[in-house]
């Protein structure tokens, strides 16, 4: 009951504060937008009108999060009108760097979702995507951009390995052997980077990046092609990995023993599971997602890699892990709503906003604090999440 | 603790059955040690699996700096043998260097401690957010925003040392724990976990600081890149080697961390706050049953540990820097993890911890310089010894040290 009157205050006190940022705009609006700037602050501010009064009246529910999302797209496009006002913004090629924007977020939230549906939580996503993003550089630029992502899909496994010996085996604190994998990888990436990238940079850290390629029809339909389907590699990776760890955590056997495993692994055990096994093989292959989002930096994108590239990506995506529910595909979507308001820096820094780009670097940071606050009190991580196993 | 109270009837049976009490002479030494460590089990297991997580990450670190250099693995092929006496050489270098760099000279102590100071005092942060549960991975926003709040009281007011330079630390000490309280505020209230939470509040302090080192307010004029102006010399914290060499950078901000170490203790050992803190830690249902106010307690220790950690910053600027660049917590607060777990949470531990980091620090310049190997080693040392301390069963199984004690789990999941 308290949750519920949390939930509307919440949810009253946006609807508020959204109004006011729109009425704001209004006088700086000048309607010569490819997308009519003008109304757009009336229309968020009527459609929060109306989510307030139906929260306040009923609530939303199950779909809260997803109305959350939602109210803060309307929040921003309401913002990007006011910040657009009197110059031009390609509104789709913001979308587009959104969905580029987040798939090492996704990926670090897939991650997230195969450690702690089997109760273990892997903070270590962090260190994972680095080490994946170095070995991405060096086995690509010596190997080929292939030999890269398999080097940091492995990499990535192996660091999940240690995790899982750590927690399952030795049933070290599972927070503290995150935070170990995250500090040791970015110690020695740091260290072998200066101790042999930067002397041999051109042969050992250029790698060919991938590049886009447009899905045939899909990527010609106007506005949703270029954003969706107009992408490298990795995007289809993720939208792929996205259904197919949706598909079979919820609709196979073998998603159903590991969730068995992640709620109540006695019960699982007694009736046959192997625990440890599934945890060590979901593990595993969480880190080996990791490695491959890690990859990404920069067999995908940069090319070649910097110290700490990651800058807190993995962290960002457990926080969209549990923005998502500890579902694949919310996951998916709270890391795009993450990944926007990357992509929002991005842009806006061009635009000459008169807010100080410091500020919307930090943007990503307190959304995620506010998604944190605001959602996780009422979302429910897997029963036995964070403990370790003791078989009788 | 119990061992004080306990002390005359745990020594009268000792003495009784001395012959079957074998270990009699271990028993003094093993209740001093409990008591340092705030833990009661076998002391030469506590002992040992400290310094042979140290030695055993030296050792891994060691491989580490023979594998990463290209040439040198070149060179396994044409001729072993040269190649393993250069490896060995450069090893001895690099170690030679750190040892040398930490301890070797006044020049080296003066440095190691110097370090020692804001590891210290943000491993206490961390330390306390330990004992009572909490997981401050915060450490280093506290640092920068307790440290820019010493900087402004540093810079903008101007009265006489006695009173300047506490406004200035106490400064930083609010500083850090608003910066901490926030978290501990979310905890208790939304349930937002403080691992995530803190891990947001650095990032947020990082593009804070460098928004505000570009203020007109705190920016140094006439220079366009982020540098703060300097810290009146009332604000400084003194220097305490200057009559050897004004080189030597050692402060009295050491003072200050033996002072919180010492504060710390009191707190949690001592008093009544931190008896429920530490209630708190072992079990917050249990401690909700006896009356006490939960939510106050997170409240109370995130804001404590952000303090420490702000003290952290402080003593950086007000006694090292004398003025803010961007990054001038210098991931400390990152080490600090590190540190109080190998402190084990106890105030004590870590500031022993916090020398060993110091001379790390200290002494991985001097490796740098030595031998070119990169100072960014020492993070991989401290990583492993980590994991070793974090997982005791790893060092026994290769050392064969016999087994006393199961792993202790100090979090808990999301959400609880």
């Amino acid at each position: 009951m308290a949750a519920f009157v949390l939930v509307v205050f919440a949810m009253g006190t946006e609807g508020d504060a959204t109004f006011r940022l729109a009425a704001d705009g209004d006088r700086f609006e000048v309607p010569d937008l490819v997308f009519s700037a003008a109304g757009l602050s009336y229309i968020a501010a009527g459609f929060f009108a109306f989510l307030g009064g139906i929260q306040l009246t009923r609530g939303f529910g199950k779909s809260t999060n997803i109305i959350l999302g939602l109210a803060m797209a309307v929040i921003a496009f309401a913002f990007l009108g006011w910040a657009a006002a009197g110059k031009s913004l390609s509104l789709v090629g913001m979308l587009q760097l959104t969905v580029v924007k987040s798939v090492p977020i996704t990926f670090g939230a897939l991650s997230g979702v195969m450690c702690e549906r089997v109760a273990v939580i892997n903070i270590g996503i962090e260190g994972m995507l680095l080490s994946g993003a170095f070995l991405g550089a060096l086995i690509g630029s010596v190997a080929g951009p292939w030999m890269g992502i398999i080097a940091g899909v492995l990499v990535g496994g192996l660091l999940a390995f240690a995790l899982a010996v750590l927690a399952i085996k030795y049933r070290v604190d599972q927070i503290i052997a995150g935070v170990v994998i995250n500090i040791f990888a970015l110690g020695i990436t740091s260290y072998l980077t200066s101790s042999i990238l930067v002397d041999n940079s051109d042969t050992l850290n250029r790698v060919e990046i991938f590049r886009a390629w447009k899905v045939p029809l899909l990527g010609d339909i106007p506005v949703i092609g270029p954003i969706f389907f107009n992408h490298n590699f990795f995007v289809y990776g993720m939208y792929v990995l996205v259904a197919v760890i949706a598909f079979a955590l919820f609709k196979t056997r073998w998603g159903l023993r590991s969730r068995a495993v992640g709620e109540h692994p006695k019960a699982a055990d007694t009736l046959g599971i192997n625990v440890f096994r599934f945890r060590y093989l979901n593990v595993i292959l969480g880190g080996m997602i990791a490695g491959f989002g890690g990859a990404y930096f920069t067999v995908g994108s940069a090319g070649s890699f910097d110290e700490n590239m990651s800058a807190g990506r993995g962290f960002i995506g457990l926080a969209a892990m549990i923005f998502g529910r500890w579902h694949p595909v919310g996951a998916f979507g709270a890391a795009l709503v993450f990944g926007f308001a990357d992509s929002l820096q991005a842009k806006l820094a061009i635009l000459q906003t008169p807010i100080p780009g410091e500020f919307l670097l930090m943007a990503p940071y307190i959304v995620t604090v506010i998604v944190v606050a605001g959602v996780v009190g009422r979302a429910r991580p897997p029963a036995a999440d964070g403990q370790p196993y003791i078989k009788d | 603790m119990s061992d004080e109270n306990m002390g005359p009837e745990a020594e009268g049976p000792a003495e009784e059955e001395a012959i079957v009490a074998e270990p009699t002479p271990d028993e003094p030494d093993r209740r001093i040690w409990a008591r340092i460590t705030g833990a009661d089990s076998d002391w030469r297991s506590q002992l040992l699996v400290p310094v042979l997580a140290v030695f055993t990450a030296l050792v891994i670190g060691a491989i580490i700096i023979a594998v990463s250099d290209v040439d040198l693995l070149g060179m396994w092929g044409d001729d072993a043998g040269e190649a393993f006496k250069q490896t060995l050489t450069r090893i001895g270098d690099a170690y030679g260097g750190l040892f040398t760099g930490a301890f070797g000279s006044i020049r080296g102590v003066s440095e190691t401690l110097t370090w020692a100071t804001p590891l210290i005092l943000a491993g206490l942060s961390v330390a306390i957010g330990f004992r009572a549960g909490l997981f401050n991975i915060g450490a280093e926003g506290q640092m920068l925003m307790g440290g820019m709040l010493a900087l402004v009281v540093g810079f903008q007011f101007n009265v006489t040392i006695w009173l300047h330079l506490p406004l200035a630390i106490l400064g930083g000490f609010i500083g850090g724990a608003i910066w901490g309280g926030i978290p501990g505020w979310l905890r208790a209230k939304t349930g937002a976990h403080e691992v995530i939470t803190t891990i947001m509040f650095n990032w947020i302090a990082i593009r804070f600081v460098d928004y505000a080192l570009k203020t007109t307010f705190i920016q140094r004029e006439g220079r366009p890149d982020r540098i703060s102006k300097d810290v009146l010399e009332s604000g400084r914290l003194p220097k305490l080697l200057s009559w050897v060499d004004p080189q030597y950078r050692l402060n009295a901000g050491i003072i200050v961390a033996l002072l919180a170490a010492w504060g710390v203790y009191w707190l949690l050992f001592r008093s009544t706050v931190g008896f429920e803190f530490r209630a708190v830690g072992a079990n917050p249902d249990g401690a909700k049953y006896a009356g006490m106010n939960v939510t106050r307690a997170y409240i109370l220790v995130m804001a404590v540990a952000g303090g420490l950690g702000g003290l952290a910053g402080s003593t950086q600027i007000l006694g090292v820097l004398g003025n803010a660049t961007p990054g001038f917590s210098a991931n400390l607060g990152f080490d600090a993890i590190a540190l109080a777990l190998l402190g084990r949470s106890h105030p004590f531990g870590v500031v022993l911890a916090g020398v060993l980091f110091g001379a790390l620090r200290a002494g991985g310049q001097q490796m740098q310089v030595a031998s070119d190997v990169g100072i960014d080693l020492i993070l991989v040392i401290q990583a492993l010894i980590v994991v070793f301390i974090a997982a005791p069963e790893l060092i026994r199984a290769i050392f064969r040290v016999r087994a006393v004690k199961a792993a202790e789990q100090i979090t808990r999941g999301w959400a609880t």
